[in-house]
Parts: C-alpha cells; sequence; structure tokens
C-alpha cells in the first residue's frame, strides 16, 4: 500500500512561475524516501501541497489511502511535517508548542503531555520543556519540530531539510531517531541537500528539477549507473611524473597529491597495481565527491539556465 | 475518526492556547484598558461631568459607565483577535493549525472565543474600576449580558478579516485607529444623540457602535437611543456578514495558503 500517491501533479503560481509541471510520484509505506533537488526546483511546493500549505493547480494527491481533496481531515491526522523554516510561537514553551499541536489532532490533554514528555526526552529536549523556546539553540529548535512532528504519531513523516546548519553531532543524533521510527514503521520522506545523507539513509529516491522528476529510482540503481569514479589519493612521497595506465586518468593536483578516475567495471586493484608499477606509494585515498552528488549534477542542469525560484 | 471528538478537543485547545496568552501578556492585554478607563472616568466623569449635569435622566458619570465598558470591550475583542492571529500569520506558526486535521470554522471559533473571552475580561475590570466613582445597575440582565457578548463576536470577526489582509504589522494598525476609534467616539459613548442637531443625527445613524453601545446602556440603565429590536438585528446581520467573509477567506486560504 501507498504511504503517498500524487498524479500529473501541477502549480502554477499568481505571478506566472511553473513550480510543478505534472508531477507524479509513489512513495510505499515503510520507505525512506529521498526528494532531492537543486534551489527552486519544486521540492517546497511539492512538500506544501501534500501538507495543504500550498492550493494545487491540477493533480490528486492521496496520503496513506485519504484524498487529500475528499477527506482533508483524514489525510492531514495521517501526516507530520517538519518545515524548512521555523515556525512554532517562540514565545511559547517546548511542552506547550508540542501538546498544543497534539490537541490540534484531536488527543485529549493528558495523553498529550505524556506524548510531549516522551518526545521531548527522545531528542534530548526535555531539560528544556519549561524554557520559552527562542533560548534554545539552531539545532534545539530543529529538533524540536521533529517532536511536534511526531507527536500525532503519524503514518508519513515528511523532513524539509531538517539537517540544515545543524552540527555533525546532531545531525547524527538526528538520522539515528529517524532511523528508528522508520524502522518502527514510519515512512520518512526527506529533502536534503547533503547527499551523503540521502545515500546514506534513504532506499528510494527521487531528483525533481524544474517542477519535473527527472529520475525516480532506488538508490542502488542510482548509484549503479555511475560509469566512473574518482579517487583523491594523498602520497607517501612527492612525485613528478604522472603515472600512465590504460583505462586510468591521472591529474596531479600537487606534489603529494593524485586524483585517479577509473571505469566502475576496473577492479581497485587495477590502480594500485598502475600505481606500484610505477613506484607510487598511497597514504590515504578517499572519493573525490560523494557518489550520489556526481549522479544528481549530472540529471540536473546545475543552474545553467534560469532557475525560477518558486520556494 | 471521529470528527466532532477531534474538532471538540481542537477548540478546546485553542481556547487554552489563546487563554495562556491573554495571561501571560496580562501587562499589555487587561491593564492598560484598566487605567486609560481610569483616566477616562476621572476627566470626563469626575471633573467634567460635574458640570454637564443629568443626561437621559442619569448623572453623567452614569450615563458613560455603558459607553465605556463597551469601548472597552469592542477595543479588546478586535485587539486580541487582530494581535494574536496576525502574530501567528506572521511568525508563521498558524501553518501548526493549517496542517492539522481542523476545519476552518474551528479555527476561527477557537481565535473568537478567545477574542470574547479578553473583550469580557476588560468589560469586567472596566466596570469594577467604574464601581469606585459611581454607582452601578443592571436594568435587564439578559440584555447586557447579549449585546456585551454579541458585541464581542462582532469586533472579533471584523479583527480576523483585518488579521486576514494585513501583511505587516502596520496594517493591523491603521483599522482601529483610524475607523474604529472614531466610529466608537461617536457611537454614543459620551453623549446621547438626541442632543445632536437633527442632520448628525441621520449621520449617526449609519454607524453601527451606535446601535451596540445604545443596546447595552438599555440593558444597564433602560434608556437608549434606538429601538432595541434594531440594535438586535445590526449586531446579527454583522455577525452573519462577517463570520461568513472570514470563513470564505479562510476557505480561499487569502494570505495564508499559496
Amino acid at each position: 500500500m501507498l504511504a503517498l500517491d500524487i498524479r500529473n501533479l501541477k502549480k502554477t503560481y499568481k505571478n506566472g512561475v511553473e513550480a510543478l509541471r505534472g508531477v507524479s510520484l509513489q512513495v510505499e509505506r515503510g520507505d525512506f524516501f529521498a526528494l532531492l533537488g537543486p534551489n527552486g526546483a519544486g521540492k517546497s511546493t511539492l512538500i506544501g501541497i501534500i501538507s495543504s500549505l500550498v492550493n494545487p493547480t491540477s493533480g490528486q494527491v492521496t496520503i496513506c489511502g485519504h484524498d487529500l481533496n475528499a477527506n482533508r481531515a483524514e489525510a492531514m491526522a495521517s501526516i507530520g511535517l517538519v518545515p524548512q523554516e521555523l515556525n512554532f510561537n517562540q514565545f511559547e514553551r517546548p511542552l506547550d508548542i508540542i501538546s498544543h499541536q497534539a490537541g490540534y489532532y484531536g488527543i485529549p490533554r493528558k495523553l498529550a503531555l505524556e506524548r510531549a514528555e516522551y518526545y521531548l526526552r527522545q531528542l534530548a529536549l526535555w531539560d528544556k520543556h519549561d524554557k520559552p523556546s527562542r533560548t534554545l539553540s539552531g539545532g534545539m529548535k530543529r529538533r524540536l519540530m521533529i517532536a511536534r512532528a511526531m507527536v500525532n504519531k503519524p503514518e508519513l513523516l515528511i523532513l524539509d531539510e531538517p539537517t540544515a546548519g545543524v552540527d555533525i553531532e546532531i545531525r547524527r543524533s538526528m538520522w539515528a531517531f529517524l532511523n528508528e521510527i522508520n524502522a518502527q514503521g514510519t515512512t520518512v520522506i526527506l529533502t536534503t541537500h547533503y547527499l551523503e545523507e540521502a545515500e546514506n539513509m534513504c532506499r528510494n529516491v527521487a531528483i525533481i528539477d524544474h517542477g519535473n522528476i527527472v529520475e525516480n529510482t532506488d538508490i542502488k540503481t542510482l548509484l549503479g549507473k555511475l560509469d566512473v569514479e574518482t579517487f583523491v589519493l594523498d602520497l607517501c612521497h612527492p612525485i613528478e611524473q604522472i603515472p600512465q595506465s590504460e583505462g586510468i586518468q591521472f591529474y596531479l593536483r600537487d606534489a603529494t597529491t593524485l586524483e585517479a578516475s577509473l571505469p566502475k567495471e576496473r577492479s581497485l586493484n587495477t590502480l594500485f597495481a598502475a600505481l606500484a608499477e610505477h613506484r607510487v606509494e598511497v597514504l590515504s585515498m578517499r572519493n573525490k565527491s560523494n557518489r550520489l552528488e556526481e549522479l544528481f549534477m549530472r540529471l540536473v542542469d546545475n543552474g545553467q539556465g534560469k532557475r525560477e525560484t518558486a520556494e | 475518526m471521529n470528527h466532532a471528538y477531534v474538532n471538540w478537543i481542537g477548540y478546546r485547545t485553542l481556547m487554552r492556547k489563546e487563554l495562556t496568552r491573554i495571561l501571560r501578556i496580562w501587562g499589555q492585554t487587561i491593564v492598560p484598558p484598566a487605567i486609560t478607563m481610569s483616566l477616562y472616568f476621572i476627566i470626563f466623569g469626575n471633573l467634567i461631568g460635574r458640570r454637564i449635569g443629568d443626561m437621559g435622566g442619569f448623572d453623567y458619570m452614569q450615563f458613560i459607565v455603558p459607553g465605556l465598558v463597551m469601548m472597552a470591550v469592542i477595543q479588546n475583542s478586535y485587539g486580541n483577535m487582530v494581535s494574536s492571529f496576525f502574530g501567528a500569520k506572521f511568525g508563521r506558526h498558524i501553518e501548526e493549525l493549517l496542517i492539522s486535521p481542523l476545519p476552518n470554522w474551528v479555527i476561527l471559533l477557537g481565535y473568537l472565543s478567545g477574542a470574547v473571552t479578553r473583550g469580557l475580561m476588560v468589560g469586567v475590570v472596566v466596570t469594577i474600576v467604574a464601581l469606585f466613582f459611581t454607582e452601578i445597575q443592571v436594568h435587564n440582565w439578559l440584555v447586557t449580558l447579549s449585546v456585551v457578548i454579541l458585541t464581542a463576536i462582532v469586533f472579533g470577526l471584523a479583527g480576523m478579516v483585518n488579521a486576514i489582509f494585513a501583511q505587516k504589522f502596520d496594517d493591523i494598525a491603521i483599522i482601529p485607529t483610524f475607523v474604529l476609534t472614531p466610529l466608537t467616539y461617536l457611537g454614543g459613548v459620551f453623549y446621547s444623540v438626541s442632543l445632536l442637531p437633527s442632520v448628525w443625527q441621520t449621520v449617526s445613524a449609519v454607524n453601527p457602535i451606535l446601535y451596540m453601545v445604545n443596546a447595552f446602556r438599555y440593558g444597564m440603565l433602560g434608556v437608549s437611543d434606538v429601538p432595541l429590536l434594531t440594535s438586535y438585528l445590526i449586531i446579527v446581520g454583522f455577525i452573519i456578514f462577517l463570520g461568513g467573509i472570514c470563513l470564505w477567506l479562510l476557505h480561499k486560504g487569502f494570505g495564508l495558503r499559496s
């Protein structure tokens, strides 16, 4: 059964900008799904329509079997949203923010307070529950929005760049939390600019560009399309001449840093054999860029054309 | 999903949230009207009123009490709605409600209940302040309470329309300053319209606040410049008209949804 079923969704804003040009997208229940795209591609518009903050021009959205138009209340009760921008009352306390949100979903006061405490503890915010939320740090505010989105126990959780500007420690704790709730059955849709985040966490991915879905597949299949991979090698000793080997392209960045690009079908042993032949000793190596990032850059136009900023 | 239950819990939550807000910022919501009205009582009622003598068969201080209570109710029910709803819109936390399963009428009712509550709270405070200056009588409790509640509803709804259209904080100050205050001052708060020349009596007849103030004055003192039935019809008419506009604007998502 589908957690999200979008058919031919179009959105044209009053200023004439076509943010979505007939998007169709299906997300299975239990999936951890990445929605990727450059700024202005239509991600936030798509999420806005799913969460009923943006009115679509045409098309159909079904959330957990509930049509957004015909059964709005049921559809909205099925989702939790973590928006890109902070959107809670900065003068309220975290406990109030979350318990009020629970109330809007018909959760009685006593249970709302219990759930608020549970999720504040889960996201390491309980010691701030009665402080004005404006005094929280940036990472805490983001976690507060995740706790708020979880309070109605949504079947589908949508996060719009939840880890933007968050330090790595908090980011990792967020990842752990999201993996945990996904393992418990919550479908997660994530938009992010950190492509390693999508690669590490998500099973399926859709890439949106100029209001169209340009790729929609599982991460493994997508990465399978990568035909050349580039590695950065830190050398033990400086070299002057670039090694030569059939099928491998070398580029000397500086005397002790070498880049090597080799086709996907060739093993790394080939690379090391070539290096050994030229008596090049390698201290360490790493991918030049995230693999998904390389594909992403190929699939979208990388901002070459003038991008309409609809988001 | 039990819609009625969800709506009821949602309404109670909104009501609690609004009440918490009113009480949290009591220095902005309750105290200022008490001070302003005390000044009105001292200056107009006590100092100037002594020289005016009777009005409508009552001493001047007694005559202006219903008008000042009503003025406080009008300003505060309007002010609560416009500041609370626009604040939620400006801070984007209105999205908490827009993405919830609650229908628009529950959202409207929740905010409206907050506006009416503050209007009545301030009305009670002003009445208590008035007790320090004069005796207060209630001619008809039913009329007094129904008119004050219905008037608070009218101005709560008007505040919602203002808040929905407002784009910046200036926009929520324009209507109270340039429309509400003049209409209230010219709505028979401080005088009986029978004192005005006939031309100005005719002009005053198109001011809806005149009917509300006079209906409330009838409830307290038993005197009114206008027929009570006309006042009720006008008040209820405004509630239907403004309520319809609010629901239509919320349905369209005007200023709230893209």
